[in-house]
């Protein structure tokens, strides 16, 4: 059965094909919208890391150069002040004690500016719990970083950064700067005003920067060593350069360099700390030249843009199943109807008429569909029903027509030899109707003892209404036909009968022949019909003279003449109509006389007991498959003459056999 | 020649070093022998205790010297506990002295002998940044040039410059290198596994360094040798034989175990407070390696070249550091046994 494959093949075809461009679509949109949200956060992202990173920076510079200040202010005061160690140690105590951000101030001399003698001056105020001390340095502190460094610059310097004394957690820098005094006109170097800051507060900065869960800050300084760095194995021991050679990582060391020369910048980036992809966004903080570095976790910043993206997919194939739970429901109720009309219909077609159809309720192609067939099924019936009857009666019709055709061929004579008694000649028809009832006929019978009257005719029509024509001709033929009387005076009888009585306005031809058993003299009338050819008993042939007559049924006062000839022993006639040699074959070619002729010449009619059967065979041999177009009538006398000494009768031969129209 | 950064720090390593020089037990060790049969022993390393002296730390550390016989403390060096005074004093048995220093000693009347000489070539090289357009020696000239303090760290630089008649302006050089990362000077000392790197660990490539390696100009001063007073020798060979030994096997031991080596390194740091990055003490502990194991000596010996010792002693005498020139081998006494 192919209906369910139908079924699913269209369903199928269906789902797949409003999937697949739903899914397209879907696709579409959906990478569209991945793409643009990632990127407006990503847009977004950048902004605020760049707004937080100088947020933060310009906090801590604003406090660094909070605490340059005070060192400034102590420079400039010196430049044109000297005061002794007692002033200056109430200075650097009111510097310490009155700015919460400095740990620790000094003032350094240069060798001898205070005194031949006094080759180091420094003092050095400090916090230690509430309490501030002042010391002095005995060292050389002229080669340390925080006097040698802005002595040698000329210009104030931050300090990297360093632990404390007191406590080695504690990061420490120092901010120094040179300070300068008019001696004999010069501006020479007096010495180096120093402030000390805990970077307690700075790393706490740092620190409080959270992204996300995992997104941190860091801070490097300008030699890239980490001063904060949510790894403290890290600060103060490596620099960024070092963590890339550890990690053999030269972006890394690109990207350093560029943090300590003062870059900034927004860069993807794996944290060292995590591991974990980052955008780093790194600013330098102006006053020292370090530089903030902010890493924030891709992943983790970009898990709302994800979730969103997540339900837009779940959402998708929720819409997606939806979709497809329409799309097959919507196949099926095509479908399904349509099976059901299509198993129907089957039933149907196999003759099965009174099968219900599916109700189908729905006015749409498939309900039409349904309805049309519904339609179909009623005129089918009724063209059934219609055609049942017509067969009916067209069978009774035949019926009747077969009747017809036996009474036809009953009124034919057809008990072959007709005269058994009579030695002097033989006689044999046949006759095959196109139709069931044929327009030809034959007739013979015995005017008086030696007197055969041979007829056959043709009606111009074929069928019932010839039939009965030609049943009346030949009534009329018998019943006209007189002793004494030549055959051109029975046409002439029968014309006006058949013209009188022929109100469909047919006509029929006619030979009539009279032979005289005796002589052989045989007498005949042609009303238009096919000359009869003599078979002479040398085997030659001629066609009987015409006698101008006319069909009959037309014209009732026409002069027909009768001619004569003499038959030999052995002679025969043969009559025929013009189904024989109007007999056509598939390309519609006639038999004609010459076929019929040649057909003769090899023949002996007098030998082939069954000459006829041999022409209506060779008939049909030539007609093939082509239908009989018209009525097919012969008959064949053989004349043997009253006396026939020591000849044996050719006609007493075995196995002759009552020759019969046949059919 | 130190990673220290600021005074403060460099304070409290004082303070730690005065304790622990003041330790009764130290002191006490040091005469006589404690439990075991071991003998006591001081050491001073003539710095903080890096990659420098990983030997001696690895030997410490992996009872080499307690195999040897003896209870060593390493007294940890640092910029106020310069080993040779430690040794001068008697506070330490053993100590580590660059060869200039020590002849040096020699001549004013410290009588120090050379037990084994563990750099085979000269760390010091003066470095440049090529933008400051110093490429060759001459380019020196009237340029800022960071140097150590002391007259006899002074002397290779100074020869140096001799040889090329250059005249850069010295500015003695602090415990960092931070005056030239600033720009203070256009050229620093540096040794090659201490300061070198870390310019390189500041973000400066080595592309954009000029560096004068004094190795390369005749200038080989060979540093750190083990030293100790010839007294001590003399009072005690065996002790100094397998001090000499057990340092040498340590060596060995830290070079074929860098791993290990390293762990300890940076174990002895952090406990000690000093920032420390693994990657610097590699790279220390490999160029300690390079300078020690150079390819064309078999392993560590611990042999001072007798040419060597001439062309330093030389070197002092013509610039009038040194009036007269000690015998070889009154000067260097291999106790590294049996390779002599």
């Amino acid at each position: 059965m192919k209906k369910p494959n139908f079924s699913i093949g269209l369903a199928l075809k269906l789902v797949l094909l409003v999937l697949t461009s739903v899914g397209l679509i879907f696709a579409a949109v959906f990478a569209y919208n991945y793409v643009v949200s990632r990127r407006i956060v990503v847009r977004n992202l950048e902004k605020n890391a760049h707004n937080l990173a100088l947020a933060t920076v310009s906090r801590i510079d604003t406090i660094l150069s909070g605490v340059e200040k005070v060192p400034q202010n102590m420079a400039a005061l010196l430049e044109n002040l000297n005061p002794d160690d007692s002033t200056l140690q109430e200075m650097l105590r009111a510097v310490v004690r009155e700015n919460w951000e400095i740990s620790g101030a000094t003032v350094a001399f240069e060798p001898y500016a205070r005194g031949p003698q006094k080759e180091k001056s420094a003092l050095y105020a400090y916090k230690q719990g509430n309490r501030i001390h002042v010391t002095r340095f005995d060292y050389d502190y002229f080669y340390r970083d925080w006097y040698q460094i802005p002595r040698e610059l000329g210009r104030p310097f931050w300090s990297e950064p360093y632990y404390g004394a007191a406590d080695f957690n504690t990061l420490m820098a120092t901010y120094s700067l040179p300070f300068y005094r008019r001696k004999h006109g010069t501006r020479k170097l007096a010495g180096i005003v120093s402030a000390d800051i805990s970077l307690a507060w700075l790393q706490q900065t740092a620190s409080a920067i959270k992204i996300a869960k995992t997104g941190y800050a860091f801070l490097v300084s300008k030699n890239g060593t980490f001063v904060t760095h949510p790894d403290h194995n890290l600060i103060m021991n490596e620099t960024i350069f070092s963590m890339a050679e550890a990690r053999d990582d030269p972006r890394l060391r690109k990207l350093g360099r560029k943090m300590i020369r003062g870059g900034s910048g927004y860069v993807p980036f794996t944290s060292i700390h995590t591991g974990k992809d980052c955008w780093l966004v790194y600013e330098p903080l102006s006053s020292n030249g370090w530089s903030l570095g902010v890493l924030y976790p891709r992943q983790e910043l970009m898990a709302d843009v994800t979730r969103l993206n997540h339900t837009v997919v779940l959402l998708g194939l929720s819409g997606f199943v939806v979709i497809l739970l329409v799309v097959v429901w919507i196949a099926r109720s095509i479908t399904g109807p349509l099976r059901a009309l299509s198993l129907a219909t089957g039933q149907i077609a196999e003759g099965n008429l009174d099968v219900p159809l599916p109700p189908i309720a729905s006015r749409d192609e498939v309900g039409r569909l349904a309805g049309s067939f519904h339609h179909m099924q009623v005129a089918l019936k009724k063209y059934i029903r219609d055609l049942s009857e017509t067969i009916a009666s067209k069978e009774r019709i035949e019926s009747e027509l077969k009747i017809a055709h036996e009474i036809q061929m009953g009124i034919l004579p057809k008990v072959f030899p007709p005269f058994p008694e009579r030695e002097e000649f033989d006689l044999w028809a046949v006759m095959k109707p196109a139709r069931e009832v044929g327009g030809d006929f034959y007739d013979f019978f015995f005017m008086d003892h030696d007197h055969l009257c041979i007829a056959i005719g043709d009606v111009s029509d074929k069928g019932v209404p010839a039939a009965l024509f030609m049943s009346m001709t030949k009534t009329l033929i018998q019943a006209k036909s007189t002793e004494g009387m030549a055959p051109h005076e029975v046409v002439a009888a029968l014309q006006e009968d058949l013209v009188s009585n022929n109100p469909s306005m047919m006509f029929v031809t006619l030979f009539l022949g009279i032979l005289d058993t005796h002589t052989g003299e045989f007498v005949y009338c042609n009303a238009g019909h096919n000359p009869p050819y003599v078979i002479r008993s040398d085997g030659g042939t001629t066609r009987l003279e015409m006698t101008g007559g006319v069909a009959l049924g037309v014209v009732d006062d026409f002069d027909y003449q009768s001619c004569s000839i003499r038959l030999q022993p052995g002679d025969g006639v043969l009559l025929y109509t013009d189904g024989v040699t109007e007999a056509m074959d598939a390309d519609g070619n006639l038999f004609s006389e010459t076929r019929l002729e040649e057909l003769l010449a090899e023949m002996d009619p007098r030998t082939e007991s069954d000459f006829l059967e041999k022409i209506m065979e060779r008939l049909r041999a030539f007609s093939g498959a082509a239908p009989q177009s018209d009525d097919i009538t012969m008959v064949h006398l053989a004349f043997f003459g009253s006396v026939r000494p020591g000849m044996p009768s050719p006609r007493k031969g075995a196995g002759r056999r009552p020759k019969s129209s046949g059919h | 020649m130190s990673a220290f950064r600021h005074r403060r720090a460099v304070l409290a390593l004082g303070l730690a070093a005065a304790i622990l020089a003041f330790c009764p037990m130290v002191k006490a060790g040091r005469s006589g022998t404690g439990g075991g049969g071991l003998q006591k022993a001081a050491f001073i390393p003539c710095w903080v205790p890096h990659a420098q002296f990983a030997g001696y730390y690895m030997a410490l550390h992996k009872g080499i010297y307690r195999k040897y016989g003896i209870d060593l403390t390493i007294i940890p060096g640092g910029p106020d506990r310069p080993s040779q005074t430690l040794l001068t004093e008697g506070e330490a048995d053993f100590g580590i002295l660059g060869l200039s220093i020590a002849i040096s000693m020699r001549d004013r009347g410290i009588r120090v002998v050379n037990l084994a000489q563990m750099l085979q070539r000269t760390p010091l090289l003066l470095v440049a940044k090529k933008y400051s357009g110093i490429r060759t020696p001459r380019d020196l000239n009237g340029k800022k040039v960071g140097l150590w303090g002391g007259t006899i760290n002074q002397v290779q630089p100074q020869a140096f410059f001799k040889k090329f008649h250059v005249t850069p302006v010295p500015v003695r050089q602090s415990y960092t290198i931070n005056l030239f990362l600033r720009d203070g000077v256009a050229a620093a000392s540096a040794m090659w596994y201490n300061e070198y790197h870390t310019l390189l660990m500041s973000g400066l490539n080595p592309d954009e360094l000029t560096t004068f390696f004094f190795n390369r100009y005749g200038l080989d001063f060979p540093e750190d040798g083990i030293y100790a007073l010839e007294k001590t020798c003399r009072r005690d060979p065996s002790l100094c034989r397998a001090f000499v030994q057990a340092s040498l096997e340590g060596w060995r031991y830290a070079f074929s175990h860098r791993g290990e080596t390293l762990d300890v390194i940076m174990d002895n740091l952090r406990r000690s407070r000093i920032p420390a990055s693994r990657v610097h003490q590699k790279w220390m502990l490999d160029r300690i390696g390079d300078l020690m194991l150079p390819k064309d000596a078999g392993g560590v010996r611990g042999m001072l070249r007798e040419e060597d010792y001439r062309q330093v002693s030389r070197t002092l005498l013509d610039r009038g550091l040194i009036r007269k020139i000690t015998a070889f081998d009154d000067f260097f006494r291999p106790w590294s046994g049996g390779i002599q």
